[in-house]
């Protein structure tokens, strides 16, 4: 079906652990289907919540961010300031009207490629059982 | 080039106006195969400030690079952006075509349609055209905001250090030290030479492993150029690539070595190896070196080759009677109250080499490890089989003494065992070493059969199908099939109970011993050094290779290199030809005085500070500070020298006043506008 909705989601991720390991996807040739794009960063660290809720205020349906497991930074405690940070998203998220379920944080390392696809595909399943973002619609309707 | 120094608040967007320039690669296949390239091509040139678009089969070739030379040229492009692998590939590649074209490579951007494209969509045309081209949108995004960055060049350290004194760790010092770097070697065991030094004979060519070790433990351990620290950890790292400084502690030894001795200004004294002390100690305790089949006193000598020849106090068992101080007399060597020191050395690279230990098999049940006596790990079999071992080299099952006259190995104990109890992946050498027990028992003991129970022989190197062979020709029996249970018999043999797949049938044989060739792990250790040293590791907790193919030395940390079993299982020619490859890499950098250091570092907008100092905090390298600016006010610098980029205060300044080189909020944000907003013309 050509005019199917498929769910518009952005993977904000760090250079050193999560963007290896979805390069490692695509070296196993691991399938997910093609609804996230990627925004990549050295560190989830430099993620600033701005960054997320920008996303979302342009109308994305869902945002990944995901990095390096606990105590495995490049950096040596990026990914504990994100994750602390990225709480704020989600209280945000409620007064834009939008599920928390759209956002989420993962922690997938360089040698998890397989995880990787998991991730996706579980981001993409849960984003699509929510539909579309209002704020998206919104957008739409006003012909922005 | 070297950082101009410039601040941020001087730098200014791109006075004229972006022209990009997009090139399409198509791998061959892997990517043209997949998605429609062209319809990318075509779609890049919809996009604002795209002046050309082109296409090309391999652009990491030298026709494909000379197309960006080209186009730079022709075009007067000010950004560049190249959609086929990843950045993790080829960025440098690009990033080089691009300066020689004459602009700063740093306005480059690299949009990743293969490894998260065409490979993860194979079958999916249609969404793989879509998100490439949304990928390309991206990026250009990016590229129009892209502007001339310089690294800086720093110096770096004259001096190595490794991690680890097995045969990887020595032979990686070795070939520093004859390089010219000065090397420390670091290692937790009082002596070097880790797990070969426990070995009897090396497979294929059946050398005695200690003859062919100990004289490079020897040689190792009197060259001027290694500063060697037995008993010793590393602690804590800070630095970077050509400037680490690496805080070491070494453990109390209860010994002072001659020049410890000569330094506390007692003449003529410290630990000359003597064993006086040893004598008169009256703790013993077992030999863990000899894997508990031999005693040891509270003050000992783990073997006879040990280096450095310095006996060790085991403190958990002295009970410090003195007894040692008075044998040992005027050489004065023991000193029953010396604490851990810990000092700081500054080394330019690191090369990590902290080995392997067995997987504990008891865990797995069924093979009655630790329950039967007479089932051994194949290391202990190393030792009793060793004429340097407890048993001087004669062959005895540990329950009665006596000679077994039938013996069974099993291998991949633990190994390509997905239970969850062993390990998934292949441990690698011990088919090997399986064979060359078989052939150890039927040379030693006369008559004596071996039972080889395997589920495949992997002999994968120079000579060692030809070894294979021999071992059959010598009379061992070869039944493939996992061993499914050992169970002990009233006379002590064992039962090996497994299903012979080659006949289709179950066997059961009864030996007098049995051999497990454990799977091998990393060592405890290695866990706490690679989070020290912020070096990847891969699922199955080994040593994280920068890249299998490209980097299989290297580590996404810059200047920490690894050599040897601490990367991933291999047999001691594979580990002495990369402990060689990663005294060569680490060398690298030293020898050239000086590295770049990309310049992602963070800047601060002064104009936009607040002075609330919140980012300090959220740096881990200190390399934030508050100052007072020009105009009075209270501002944060950067020391960009200690900058690696992480970005964590430009992610956190709640004012916007951080800028982050290379992936400034502008830029970022513009990333993120360009997909979900469109931007075609």
């Amino acid at each position: 079906m050509a005019d199917e909705w498929k769910p518009k989601i952005i993977g904000i991720i760090c250079n050193w652990c999560s963007y290896a390991g979805a390069d490692g996807a695509g070296s196993a040739r691991t399938q997910y289907p093609p609804d996230v794009r990627i925004v990549r960063v050295m560190c989830t660290g430099r993620i600033d919540t701005l960054f997320v809720l920008k996303a979302f205020a342009d109308g994305a349906d869902g945002v990944l961010v995901s990095g390096c497991h606990f105590g495995d930074c490049h950096y040596l405690a990026g990914n504990y300031k994100a994750a602390k940070r990225m709480f704020l998203v989600k209280s945000v998220m409620q007064n834009m009207g939008l599920e928390h379920k759209r956002f989420r944080m993962t922690f997938v390392s360089a040698s998890e490629g397989a995880k990787w696809a998991v991730v996706i595909n579980d981001v993409i399943n849960t984003v699509t059982e929510i539909g579309p973002s209002p704020i998206a619609a919104e957008r739409k309707r006003r012909g922005l | 080039m070297v950082y101009s120094g410039k601040k941020a608040s001087e730098s200014s967007e791109p006075p004229v106006e972006p022209r990009i320039g997009v090139f399409i690669c198509h791998c061959g296949t892997n990517i043209a195969g997949s998605l429609d390239v062209i319809a990318v091509k075509e779609y890049a040139l919809t996009l604002p400030h795209v002046v050309v678009s082109e296409n090309y089969a391999y652009m990491c070739s030298t026709p494909g690079q000379n197309m960006i030379h080209d186009a730079i040229e022709k075009d007067h492009l000010t950004g560049i952006v190249v959609a086929a692998c990843t950045p993790r590939l080829h960025e440098p590649t690009f990033r080089t075509a691009t300066a020689n074209g004459g602009l700063n490579p740093f306005r480059f951007e690299m949009a990743n349609i293969r490894d998260q494209g065409s490979w993860v969509h194979m079958h999916d045309w249609d969404g793989g055209t879509e998100k490439a081209k949304d990928a390309v949108r991206i990026a250009v995004a990016k590229a129009t905001m892209l502007e001339d960055l310089y690294p800086m060049a720093v110096p770096v350290e004259h001096r190595a250090m490794v991690v680890g004194a097995g045969v990887a760790g020595i032979q990686t010092s070795m070939d520093l030290a004859k390089a010219g770097i000065e090397t420390y070697l670091i290692e937790k065991e009082p002596t070097i030479g880790g797990r070969m030094s426990q070995l009897d004979k090396t497979f294929p060519t059946l050398d005695c492993s200690q003859c062919i070790l100990s004289p490079k433990m020897a040689e190792a351990g009197r060259m001027p150029g290694i500063r060697l620290f037995t008993l010793a950890e590393v602690e804590a790292v800070e630095g970077y690539i050509g400037n680490f400084d690496v805080t070491i502690r070494r453990h109390a030894r209860g010994v002072l070595t001659p020049d410890e001795a000569a330094a506390k200004g007692i003449v003529g004294g410290g630990c000359t190896g003597c064993g006086d002390c040893s004598q008169v100690c009256p703790v013993v305790r077992p030999n863990t070196w000899e894997f508990g089949m031999a005693p040891r006193k509270a003050i000992y000598i783990q073997h006879a080759q040990v280096v450095p020849l310095i006996y060790t106090i085991d403190f958990d068992a002295c009970v410090k009677c003195g007894l040692c101080e008075t044998a040992c007399g005027t050489k004065k060597a023991i000193d029953l109250n010396m604490e851990d020191e810990l000092f700081t050395v500054k080394v330019g690279t690191v090369i990590l080499a902290t080995g392997y230990e067995t997987f504990p098999i008891e865990e797995k049940s069924e093979w009655g490890y630790k329950l039967y006596d007479n089932v051994i790990s194949s290391l202990e079999f190393e030792r009793l089989i060793c004429a340097s071992g407890p048993t001087i080299g004669h062959l005895v099952r540990p329950s009665d003494g006596e000679t077994p006259m039938s013996v069974g190995f099993v291998l991949c104990a633990g190994s390509r065992d997905n239970t969850g109890i062993g390990k998934p992946y292949c441990s690698r050498f011990c088919c090997m070493y399986s064979l060359k027990h078989a052939h150890q028992v039927i040379e030693k003991i006369p008559g004596c059969k071996a039972y080889i129970f395997y589920m495949d022989i992997r002999s994968f190197g120079k000579a060692y199908e030809e070894f294979y062979y021999r071992i059959q020709h010598e009379g061992a029996k070869f039944i493939r099939g996992r061993v499914a249970q050992i169970q002990e018999l009233p006379n002590k043999n064992l039962l090996v109970i497994a299903e012979d797949t080659l006949l289709g049938m179950p066997v059961e044989i009864e030996v007098d011993l049995v051999v497990l060739a454990a799977a091998v792990q990393p060592t405890a250790e290695t866990e706490v050094v690679r989070r020290l040293f912020g070096v990847s590791c891969s699922a199955d907790k080994w040593l994280l290779e920068a890249h299998p193919k490209l980097d299989p030395c290297g580590t996404t940390t810059a200047g920490v290199y690894l050599a040897g079993v601490c990367q991933g299982p291999k047999d001691i020619p594979d580990t002495v030809a990369q402990a060689e490859g990663a005294a060569s890499a680490a060398s690298i950098p030293i020898h050239s005085g000086q590295v770049e250091l990309e310049p992602y570092y963070a800047q601060c907008v002064e104009k936009l500070c607040a002075g609330c100092g919140m980012c300090v905090g959220q740096c881990p390298y200190s390399a934030l500070s508050m100052i007072v600016a020009d105009d009075g006010r209270t501002v944060m610098t950067v020391t960009a020298a200690k900058c690696k980029g992480c970005g964590t205060c430009g992610g956190f300044c709640p004012g916007g006043a951080i800028r982050m080189q290379h992936f400034t909020s502008p830029q970022i944000l513009a990333q993120i506008d360009a997909f979900f907003l469109g931007g075609e013309q």
